[in-house]
């Protein structure tokens, strides 16, 4: 045969099998998650190479370099009109860059650098064996008490591996928001999850418990894992695409085209309902809404606090993202199977958290309660189901995750012999004793408490009236009623910290390197802009609150 | 130009702010940094002066927008800055006199080991008074109200050390916090009745609301006005306030705080000129005040005392005036300022004698000063004849401008208004002449102290002297240069409005008047303290000096009607808060209490519970999802 028959033969063959096209990438545009994921590597490169005494200073480098790069990048993408008028699906249609995905990006980013900062701290333990120590275990393999955790005690290890971890994680949290089909949330979940599991073990004191903290978090997180997966599975049977657009084309009924092998399942609503549930619950579980909060007080009591500030408030944002993205881009037409049972589930996670946080007797089992019921204060906006809605949980979620990683910053300060302070007992009487840091704490409790001129006032202010216009008045009345109940707790401890005898054994309050201070400045600078002046971030958060469809 | 506002305010604030957040790092350069930045203020007010002068009348004025601060609805909370010649006169006045007061500190602080935060007080006291009179809307004003009232409260209670500071801090607080609900609920009626609280809509709009609404208002605002002015029924905190360093004495009586009823009142004026009866009220508050605060003023032995019965008195003037409407408005903000200048003038001579003489402050222990302080003589001296309105001396242009204005109100009213502040000419005549000759003429009268140190007056060093010298320049100026031309009534009309009114008798019969009643009162004064030697124990005096000496029993009236009253009341609203509403709210906090105890059990630690939860939760989910389309 001639070659040209050959070719021939060739090309006849392989034209009836569908071409398979090279993936089309927006590099530029994914920026953000790019960089922050290769700096990840980079760490990882570091701790295999670089010497030991100086991986420290190289990976706080690296990471801080890291996660200003992009946030400057998500600045870049914003400034370019990607939030508005180029927002469109990148990558395939995996990933979202619109305005709600840049903003949550660049809150994500910002929480991570100020969280990053008090990672990075070392000053507040003493020095242990002449090498300055940070909040994390020495060494995170060695068993609590053994021979080989006090050599590694002696020696003066530290856990660098923190660095990349914590960057890994904001990977996830970047994409989680973005994610525009079933399967990139799912992995963005995990990216996002496993680094947090292992950074929940790695508390350099009461090690047993931080250990157990993490098992239990991991165990619980798998298990919801489970049912978003399963959930995922279900929704791809009912729709036959795992794309956002695709889904809710079918729930539109204007999909075309539908694959005739599926059409056994397509279009059954009991698959898109259960479907819908179950991805719904495991979203729930990240933001800790009632029933699926167990986890929260025990974690954020075992996490080091580091850890628990930043997963604390970026593990929300992005939750609070993806959420969103999937109620308003993928089921906007099942609003009203979905909104019936959030209202519900809001409800319950308002009061739920609120009463339950009036008997704690821990700092930090007191803030996780708390985050509790702010979570259900967020899904009342979420409940809006209007732009308004979008932005005031967007602007929510900007104001809360720097009040929280400042609170948890603070929590960090008050020590004594045994580590970190954190029974309420032991708080007693701070303000008389360091006027300034309890006064700074009572500005977090006062904004988690809705006071005007904070944070939470303005946002708590801006998701209820988005859920008053949206129809959800009585959940307003609720959260309002909630909110009381929450003061009531919140006040307490600033009565504790200021009217109350100091105890002769109570805790020093140690004296953070800039670091530490960094964050809690920036938390209170945020928390009084965004309570003083704060129409300029809500316009921001107005105009970046339109999902691409 | 109106980008510069708000550095007006911005310069103190951020004075206030190192100061008082600075520490100790600045004790050493604090107080200059303070008045340095207090006449940087004073400097952009020229500048912004300067470039009002350059407009038309109708364009003086400039408003800057800041930010708007939650907008709901109607409801706009606008932060944003109105610069006209009403407020820039004040500003002018405020930062003028204040930076020379702070001047002043300088030296009469120097030995506070707590100066540095002393000035960031003051700071802060501009500040806040520069935001009130420069606000465009009441609840921008109520801000700057309030940070005067916080600023006067922590500089009344400065030398905290002493009971008698604090008592009085905390009286001065609580006084004004009546003024304070009047003003509140003023703003809030202003509201339902305009729908706004932004200068421009509410005064326009004035005329359509009904009179009762109006006076309901304006009632209000004159309740406001009379806690920050010291004006009867709540004058009782001006008296003790004199607790405070002397310079805060000349600061809250020349500068700030009590100008800021008078101000609220001529601000105010298209409500006031809707409620007449609310217009008379004032002229009584402001007559029965300006008796009320000579008398005081007569019998007390302590200079500073009375000083402020002085003060009390003339801004009584003031408020008389303003309640006379446009006749007045003008000529009570022309005693204001020409006031700032003789009251801070007098207050800092008084400062500077206290100074000379170990902080001793009974009159009947100074006497023949007048060779020892040459510079604090001639300045208080001057000052002296400016507020008994001697001919050609600025108090006499501003003075007799009020009470031909009182005269011009026409009728019986005016007629008795007219009286009443020539019977108040004679009596300032008659006080300011005691203080003066008890103070700097006559014999010596100092004794030892306690110790065996003979007090040896002196004069204070220049910082303190710089000030007084140049406010006794305005004491002397200010009125001629008003008046010439009728320059200040231009001014501020197209802000205030005026009108002449009609007066039943001539202009040249009430001067002439006037000058009688200040002969009078000199006279009486000169028998009883020039000719006769000042016993160093004051004699029991008649009923009248007695209770004059008592503050006219403002406190013991105050004491039984109130407090005892307010006893009475209290005990059984306790009563009514422990039984039911206690009841009520102790059941709920019990309720919640319980239950988060229950609820908290279910929180037991083990994994094996918290999935079996998030398992039906997931349940009750699907579950509930499936039946919301079910049915």
């Amino acid at each position: 045969m001639s070659a040209t028959a050959v070719h021939n033969l060739w090309t006849t063959a392989a034209d009836p099998i569908a071409k398979i096209p090279a993936p089309k990438i927006e590099y530029g545009q994914l920026a953000p998650v790019l960089i922050v994921a290769g700096a990840a590597l980079v760490g990882v490169l570091v701790e295999a190479f670089v010497p030991r005494r100086s991986r420290y200073y190289t990976q706080v480098f690296v990471s801080v370099v890291a996660l200003c790069a992009a946030f400057a990048s998500v600045v870049a993408l914003a400034a370019d009109g990607y939030g508005t008028t180029k927002a469109h699906i990148a990558a395939m249609g995996a990933v979202a860059v619109d305005g709600p995905a840049l903003f949550l990006q660049g809150t994500i980013l910002l929480a991570a650098l100020v969280g990053l900062f008090t990672f990075a701290e070392r000053r507040l333990d003493p020095e242990a064996h002449g090498s300055r120590v940070d909040s994390f275990a020495a060494q995170a393999a060695s068993v609590p008490g053994s021979d080989s955790e006090k050599a590694a005690v002696k020696a003066g290890f530290t856990t660098t591996e923190v660095f990349p971890l914590l960057l890994f994680a904001v990977a996830g949290m970047l994409v989680f928001p973005a994610a525009d089909d079933l399967l990139t949330l799912f992995i963005a979940l995990e990216v996002l999850s496993l680094p947090l599991y292992l950074l929940c073990a790695l508390a350099r004191r009461k090690r047993l418990m931080s250990q157990e903290a993490a098992v239990k978090y991991f165990l619980l997180g798998a298990f919801a894992s489970a049912f978003t997966l399963f959930g995922i599975a279900l929704l791809y049977g009912y729709a036959g695409s795992m794309s956002y657009a695709r889904i809710a084309q079918v729930v539109d009924g204007t999909a075309t085209g539908l694959d005739p092998a599926l059409a056994d399942t397509t279009g059954n609503d009991a698959l898109l309902l259960i479907g819908m549930a179950l991805i719904v619950m495991g979203l729930l579980f990240k933001v800790g809404a009632v029933p699926f909060h167990m986890w929260t007080p025990d974690v954020y009591q075992g996490a080091p606090t580091p850890v628990t500030g930043f997963m604390a408030a970026a593990t929300k944002v992005a939750a609070f993202g993806a959420l969103l993205r999937l109620l308003y881009v993928v089921l906007p037409g099942l609003r009203w199977d979905w909104r019936p049972v959030m209202w519900g589930v809001a409800i319950v996670t308002m009061l739920g958290g609120a009463i339950v946080a009036i008997t704690q007797t821990d700092i930090k089992r007191l803030l996780a309660y708390s985050s509790v019921a702010h979570a259900g204060f967020i899904l009342a906006g979420v409940i809006a189901t209007n732009r308004d809605g979008v932005s005031s949980v967007l602007f929510y979620l900007a104001g809360y995750s720097f009040v929280t990683i400042g609170a948890f910053a603070v929590v960090t300060l008050v020590r004594d012999a045994g580590g970190e302070a954190t029974h309420l007992s032991k708080w007693a009487g701070l303000g008389r004793r360091s006027p300034l840091v309890a006064a700074v704490f009572a500005v977090f409790l006062l904004a988690f408490a809705g006071i005007p001129l904070t944070s939470g006032f303005s946002g708590k202010f801006a998701v209820f009236s988005a859920a008053a216009n949206g129809g959800a008045a009585p959940l307003v009345v609720i959260g309002v009623i909630s909110s009381a109940i929450a003061a009531f707790f919140y006040i307490r401890v600033i009565v504790l910290m200021f009217f109350s005898e100091p105890r002769p054994d109570g805790p020093t309050v140690a004296v953070p390197s800039p670091l530490t201070m960094t964050a809690i400045a920036v938390g209170v600078a945020v928390t009084v802009v965004l309570g003083v002046a704060p129409q300029y971030f809500l316009d921001l958060a107005n105009q970046a609150s339109v999902f691409v469809r | 130009m109106e980008n510069l506002i708000a550095l007006l305010v911005a310069a103190p604030l951020l004075g206030a702010a190192v100061l008082l957040v600075g520490g100790r790092r600045l004790d050493r350069a604090g107080h200059w940094l303070g008045t340095l930045l207090a006449a940087a203020s004073f400097v952009i007010g020229l500048v912004l002066f300067a470039s009002l002068l350059g407009k038309d009348a109708e364009h003086r004025t400039l408003v800057q927008h800041l930010w708007t601060w939650v907008p709901v609805e109607s409801f706009r909370a606008d932060v944003a800055f109105r610069l006209d010649q009403l407020s820039v006169t004040f500003v002018l006045l405020i930062t003028g006199v204040g930076t020379l007061i702070h001047l002043y500190s300088v030296g009469y602080m120097a030995h506070d080991e707590r100066r540095r935060r002393f000035f960031g007080y003051l700071n802060l006291f501009l500040a806040a008074m520069l935001i009130l009179v420069l606000a465009d809307n009441y609840l921008l004003l109520y801000v700057g109200w309030e940070g005067v009232g916080l600023a006067s409260y922590l500089l009344i209670g400065f030398w905290q050390h002493k009971p008698s500071a604090a008592t009085a801090a905390k009286k001065a607080f609580l006084v004004n916090r009546v003024g304070d609900i009047g003003l509140s609920i003023a703003i809030m009626l202003m509201f339902t009745t305009f729908g706004t609280f932004a200068f421009g809509p509410v005064l326009t709009s004035a005329g359509d609301a009904s009179e009762g609404r109006l006076t309901a208002i304006a009632l209000m605002l004159l309740l406001a006005a009379c806690g920050k002015s010291a004006q009867v029924p709540l004058q009782s905190w001006l008296g003790d306030a004199m607790e405070g360093p002397t310079p805060v004495s000349a600061l809250i009586h020349a500068a700030t705080m009590v100008t800021a009823g008078v101000y609220l009142i001529v601000r105010s004026a298209a409500i006031f000129n809707g409620a007449p009866d609310a217009q008379v009220a004032v002229t009584v508050v402001g007559a029965v005040t300006l008796l009320f605060g000579a008398i005081v003023g007569c019998a007390k032995d302590d200079i500073k005392k009375a000083l402020a019965g002085s003060t009390m008195s003339q801004i009584g003037y003031m408020v008389l005036a303003a309640g006379l409407g446009p006749i007045g408005y003008v000529f009570a903000i022309m005693h204001l300022v020409t006031h700032g200048f003789f009251k801070a003038g007098l207050f800092l001579g008084a400062g500077s004698v206290m100074h000379g003489m170990n902080d001793e402050v009974d009159m009947r222990k100074f006497g023949g000063l007048r060779k020892y302080m040459p510079v604090t003589f001639v300045t208080f001296g001057l000052g002296y004849l400016a507020i008994i309105g001697f001919p050609f001396l600025s108090g006499f242009y501003s003075k007799d401008a009020i009470i031909e204005a009182a005269f011009a109100k026409g009728g019986t009213q005016g007629w008795i208004l007219g009286s009443v502040t020539l019977l108040g000419a004679a009596i300032t005549a008659f006080y300011m002449t005691r203080v003066m000759l008890m103070t700097f003429f006559g014999e010596r009268r100092w004794q030892p102290d306690a110790d065996g140190h003979d007090p040896h007056p002196h004069e204070s060093p220049t910082t303190m002297t710089i000030p007084m010298i140049v406010l006794a320049i305005g004491s002397v100026g200010a009125g001629f240069f008003f008046h010439l031309g009728d320059r200040f009534v231009h001014w501020l009309e197209p802000v205030t409005g005026h009108s002449e009114g009609d007066s039943p008798v001539g202009v040249s019969v009430i001067t002439a008047a006037t000058l009688v009643c200040l002969v009078v009162g000199v006279g009486i004064a000169w028998a009883m303290y020039g000719r006769r030697a000042v016993p160093a124990v004051a004699p029991r005096g008649s009923l009248l000096t007695r209770a004059a000496r008592r503050d006219l029993l403002q406190d013991d009236f105050n004491h039984v009607v109130l407090v005892r009253g307010g006893e009475h009341l209290t005990r059984s609203l306790v009563y009514v808060d422990h039984t039911l509403v206690d009841g009520v709210v102790n059941g709920t906090a019990a309720g919640f209490g319980g239950m988060s105890g229950r609820l908290r059990r279910v929180q037991n630690g083990f994994v094996r519970s918290y999935a079996v939860s998030m398992f039906g939760g997931a349940a009750l989910l699907v579950a509930a999802t499936l039946l919301m389309r079910a049915v």
